[in-house]
């Protein structure tokens, strides 16, 4: 039955399904693309462009009916292909993952990186790692934040202001930072965390909103709107990256010829290595009874009250983790920069950081890796339609959830074995 | 004259109301440590909101629900959070809809109910993130003590898979494993055998008297199958319309004409089941 | 709402006078009635599939647009009826508005009905981005501008020499707000769609059992909807005067608030949250630093959820054990 349906397509249903959906997309089209209002010196005047809502009905025909013929066509096989994607096994994946770090390790000394690529991908692990961070919180402990970008100012300003007015360096100021966000995490998780799931979204997200609104308004401490510039740019063990430094520089030290892509190499290796840290605790407080406590909660949270588990404790021990990672990062923002302002923590940032959690598949580290340079990387590549950057980026937002609604890799190791094989004992996928 | 140690739970006048209506009014009854208090009535007569009040989800309206352990340590549950009640009180329970943590696997489940001694084992997760020898000794401490479980409840060959995957009658115990393994002193199950076929419930009938025996514990039970109640209970308290109408020793209860009249009404198989006494 | 809602901006005497008072409620209520009108978008959408719209604000965007290309157009036509215009604009704005509604329920939310819970928040989310990058490239970055059409100011003595000023158009806002959510209480709850809605929101497999088509109800909320935010769009292009593509975002967190606030998925309950933020920011500035308005909701809306986390008017849920 099925199989002499599939062998006289629908074609006449087809083609009426694609023309309403070319009505519509010419009603969306008339009002907002057809005609333009432009500034003139006596006020408003339209700018008719009528074809655009024939262009748009057209593609919308088009697409439409080319998904609906492809559909009918390659139904199978592509869902096939959907469904056997998360079923890699899970040695291969592990393997996977060191391939990435070996990969991410080496990538500098290929022959084809140049200084804008190694820029690019530290944009992208700054993501990864706060990704990784906020999978805690979500992915692990189903606590929905939505303004996770708060931590992350609250660790960009930390450390610059904790060295403009104390001098102190950007390796004392990292843990200090983590651990101030860590606090306002607690601040904030204390009264809210018993709020039900979406609540606790909307709050959060008006918490990202408030820090966001005191960093534009406090002039004395934040400087408001124009940010906080020459940050104190990070050293290693005391090397500075600079031309010319009090102290010794990097180039000075190894007798080599100053160059500033040391500095961007050196940003590199500082932010993958602390993504890596980041990824290697999640894996390890999975383990623990901390952890388990979390996915625990994020499965029934009444169940483990009968089991005597203190649901705040354990809610707050999440977010106050995941903020303190987001403080990490921030700081390190910082640093890169030199420079940071309002503008770089707005909600935008929450909400890719939250796309790239639940694209990736809520748990997996790889996955939320693969997210993160489809989200971040992508867009960055095509910065020269800088216009329809963002609207490619929410775009792909809402057909990624469409084609994979549970993300990319979403399947889940269990912590413990009851009888682990010796080949995977201890194991840790990065 | 008994001694002060033999009751394990005392009830006094617990009343439960929301809103304006009286789920639970003046109910008083006692637990005795080492027996299998069964809770029976008609669906709606107050049995779970019992439950709820005794572990905490519901605070009662009036009522004094103390615990006494075994070395004379007294605990005032109408007073506690529910997670104190289990943590300190244990007193631990199952649910009528299975609460399972679905997405995680049997082991998992019941390590997880082991959270308190492991957490404090793990140095509130210092100990864990380093490795260090005294948190590997107590996890597999726990993993024994989960596998001991899963042997008990013939769960051993699912102890990797997810939880949510099982049967229903396998859910039921290891719903049942996984409240052992949080340690109770008393051992409040919420319909166990609802859902199970004759031979589940029998083997459930077994494995109760058996875990009661062999652990020392004292359960409280609700249940709707009354050939199980009368068969391993040692007191039963009726409840109708959330008073208490009879209680007493299964003999007693079933010979109760006003705890015939109150089933008389309510499913056949059950009034029949009561007045038989058996199968 | 535009950061140029606020009549006083800062220069206002930090005491409070009758006429302070009278006048900084005229005006809150007139904000209240935009909040009221989105928030009812967010509360009727969680009542009934249980999720946040985040692309409501920007469908509230899409209508201040519509509405102000219409008024542009009209104006080019040549009619010159305020009225006239005011009503055509309405029915044109709301028409519009909701076909947008109902394609991003179709587009992006249908699809994912029964999916992990956070996957139609990310891709409502994505739909934000969209519709917002969207109408910033087909219509421009830049903010645009109207001049008023409304003009009218009533004067009110309010004794002792001091005046209370209302705009005609304050008045119209008012009216036109109460009319609207009376009929739409009205709809919801003595006619067939109401009842479906109700049916649905209550449990959906029943409600498909029991023939109501569940679809069509979703779909049918998204448009009523979207057609009262373009309603509070038109009011804000209107009032304001000054639109651009961004208004969505703060407007739409705010009437979220207003939502929560009222309790969700109660539709009084939106009504008197979106009331309740309206007063706050108007008599915010009297006493305080204006640019801390927006921490002054949210920090309500924390308190509120604290103490009393179902919302004013919503109902008290029993945890089900």
């Amino acid at each position: 039955m099925a199989a002499a349906d599939r062998q006289r397509p629908p074609f006449v249903a087809m083609l009426r399904d694609s023309a309403l959906a070319a009505v519509v997309a010419a009603l969306l089209a008339v009002p907002l693309l057809g005609v333009r209002l432009v500034d003139n010196a006596g006020g408003l005047t339209l700018d008719y462009r009528l074809p655009l809502v024939l262009y748009a009905a057209a593609a919308v025909f088009a697409g439409r009916l080319l998904l609906s013929l492809a559909g009918h066509f390659l139904a199978p096989s592509f869902r096939d292909m959907t469904v056997s994607l998360p079923r890699m096994p899970r040695n291969s994946l592990i393997i996977v993952g060191w391939v990435l770090v070996a990969a991410a390790v080496l990538l500098p000394w290929m022959p084809f990186a140049e200084r804008n690529l190694v820029d690019k991908l530290t944009l992208i692990l700054i993501y990864v790692m706060l990704g990784w961070g906020l999978n805690i919180v979500v992915g692990l402990a189903g606590l929905l934040d939505l303004g996770y970008v708060a931590f992350y100012a609250i660790g960009a300003y930390a450390y610059a202001l904790l060295s403009m007015h104390f001098g102190l360096s950007f390796w004392i100021c990292l843990p200090l930072a983590g651990l101030m966000a860590a606090l306002f995490g607690v601040a904030l998780g204390f009264p809210v965390l018993r709020l039900r799931g979406d609540y606790l979204a909307i709050v959060t997200l008006g918490f990202g909103e408030i820090i966001r609104v005191v960093l534009l308004n406090w002039q004395a401490v934040t400087n408001g709107p124009n940010g906080i510039t020459g940050i104190e740019r990070p050293t290693l063990f005391g090397l500075s990256f600079s031309r010319a430094a009090d102290g010794p520089t990097f180039a000075g030290f190894f007798g080599i010829e100053f160059s500033p892509v040391h500095r961007v190499y050196f940003l590199y290796y500082l932010i993958l290595a602390l993504a890596l840290m980041t990824t290697l605790f999640a894996q390890r407080i999975r383990r623990l009874p901390t952890g388990r406590a979390w996915e625990a909660l994020r499965e029934d949270e009444i169940a483990c009250r009968s089991l005597g588990m203190n649901p705040v404790t354990v809610k707050l021990s999440a977010f106050a983790i995941g903020a303190s990672f987001a403080g990490l990062a921030g700081s390190f923002f910082a640093t890169r920069q030199g420079f940071i302002s309002p503008e770089s923590f707005s909600f935008i940032e929450s909400a890719t950081i939250l796309a790239i959690v639940v694209l990736g598949g809520m748990g997996s580290q790889i996955g939320i890796v693969l997210a993160a340079v489809l989200l971040v990387g992508l867009p960055e590549w095509f910065r020269d339609l800088s216009e329809y950057r963002m609207l490619v980026f929410g775009g792909a937002m809402v057909l990624i959830m469409l084609w994979r609604p549970q993300g990319l890799l979403s399947r889940r190791e269990p912590t413990i074995l009851l009888d682990p094989k010796p080949a995977s004992a201890g194991a840790t996928v990065p | 004259m008994t001694e002060p140690a033999a009751t394990l739970l005392q009830v006094d006048h617990l009343t439960m109301r929301f809103g304006g209506i009286t789920a639970i009014s003046d109910l008083s009854f006692t637990a005795k440590r080492g027996d299998i208090t069964a809770i029976i009535g008609p669906n709606g007569a107050g049995k779970t909101t019992v439950f709820n009040c005794l572990t905490g989800f519901y605070q009662p309206t009036v009522g004094r629900l103390e615990l006494t352990h075994q070395n004379g340590k007294r605990f005032l549950l109408e007073r506690m959070p529910d997670f104190r009640i289990a943590r300190d009180a244990h007193v631990v329970r199952t649910f009528q809809n299975i609460r399972l943590f679905a997405g995680m696997s049997v082991l998992e489940n019941l390590v997880v109910a082991q959270h308190i001694a492991l957490t404090r084992a793990s140095g509130y997760a210092v100990a864990g993130l380093l490795h260090l020898p005294v948190y590997r000794k107590a996890e597999r401490r726990a993993v024994e003590q989960a596998r001991y479980w899963l042997d008990k409840m013939g769960l051993t060959a699912s102890a990797d898979q997810l939880a949510g995957s099982l049967p229903y009658g396998f859910q039921r115990r290891l719903e049942i494993a996984r409240a052992m393994c949080a340690g109770p002193v008393l051992l409040c199950l919420d319909e166990p055998a609802a859902g199970l076929n004759t031979r589940e419930t029998d083997e459930l009938s077994g494995l109760l008297l058996d875990i009661r025996k062999e652990h020392g514990l004292s359960i409280l039970l609700i249940e709707h199958d009354m050939a199980l109640v009368m068969e391993i209970s040692d007191h039963v308290v009726v409840l109708d319309h959330g008073a208490c109408i009879c209680h007493g020793p299964p003999a007693k209860v079933r010979a109760d004409p006003a705890v015939i009249s109150a089933y008389l009404g309510t499913p056949e198989d059950e009034a029949i089941a009561l007045t038989r006494g058996s199968r | 709402m535009p950061q140029t809602g606020i009549v006083f901006r800062g220069e206002i005497p930090a005491r409070m006078t009758i006429d302070i008072f009278l006048q900084q409620l005229v005006n809150g209520l007139t904000l209240g009635a935009f909040y009221g009108l989105i928030a009812l978008g967010y509360t009727m959408v969680y009542g009934i599939i249980g999720m946040i719209n985040f692309a409501h604000g920007d469908i509230y965007m899409i209508g201040a647009f519509v509405a102000l290309i219409g008024f542009v157009v009209l104006s080019t036509v040549g009619i010159a009826s305020v009225p006239l215009a005011i009503l055509i604009v309405l029915v044109l704005a709301m028409f519009f508005t909701a076909c947008y509604g109902w394609a991003v329920e179709r587009i992006a939310y249908r699809p994912l009905r029964g999916s992990p819970r956070l996957a139609p928040l990310i891709s409502a989310i994505g739909m934000s981005i969209v519709l917002q990058n969207y109408v910033q490239i087909a219509q421009g970055a830049r903010t645009k501008s109207l001049q008023p059409i409304v003009h009218g100011q009533y004067s009110i003595d309010v004794g002792q020499g001091a005046h209370v000023s209302v705009s005609l158009l304050q008045i119209i806002i008012i009216v036109l707000t109460v009319a609207l959510m009376a009929g739409f209480t009205w709809v919801i709850r003595s006619t067939p769609l109401g009842r479906a809605q109700r049916a649905t929101e209550q449990d959906a497999t029943m409600a498909a059992l029991l023939g109501v088509n569940v679809n069509r109800t979703i779909s049918i909320t998204f448009v009523i909807g979207a057609s009262l935010a373009a309603v509070a769009g038109m009011m804000a292009t209107l009032y304001y005067g000054v639109i651009d593509f961004y208004i969505g975002f703060i407007a739409g967190i705010k009437a979220f608030t207003a939502a929560v606030l009222g309790g969700i998925g109660s539709l009084p309950g939106a009504m008197l949250g979106g009331l309740a933020i309206g007063l706050i920011e108007s008599f915010w500035p009297v006493f305080f630093d204006l640019a801390y308005r927006d921490v002054a909701v949210f920090g309500l809306l924390i308190l509120v959820l604290i103490f009393r986390p179902t919302g004013l008017l919503g109902r008290p849920e029993i945890e089900k054990v």
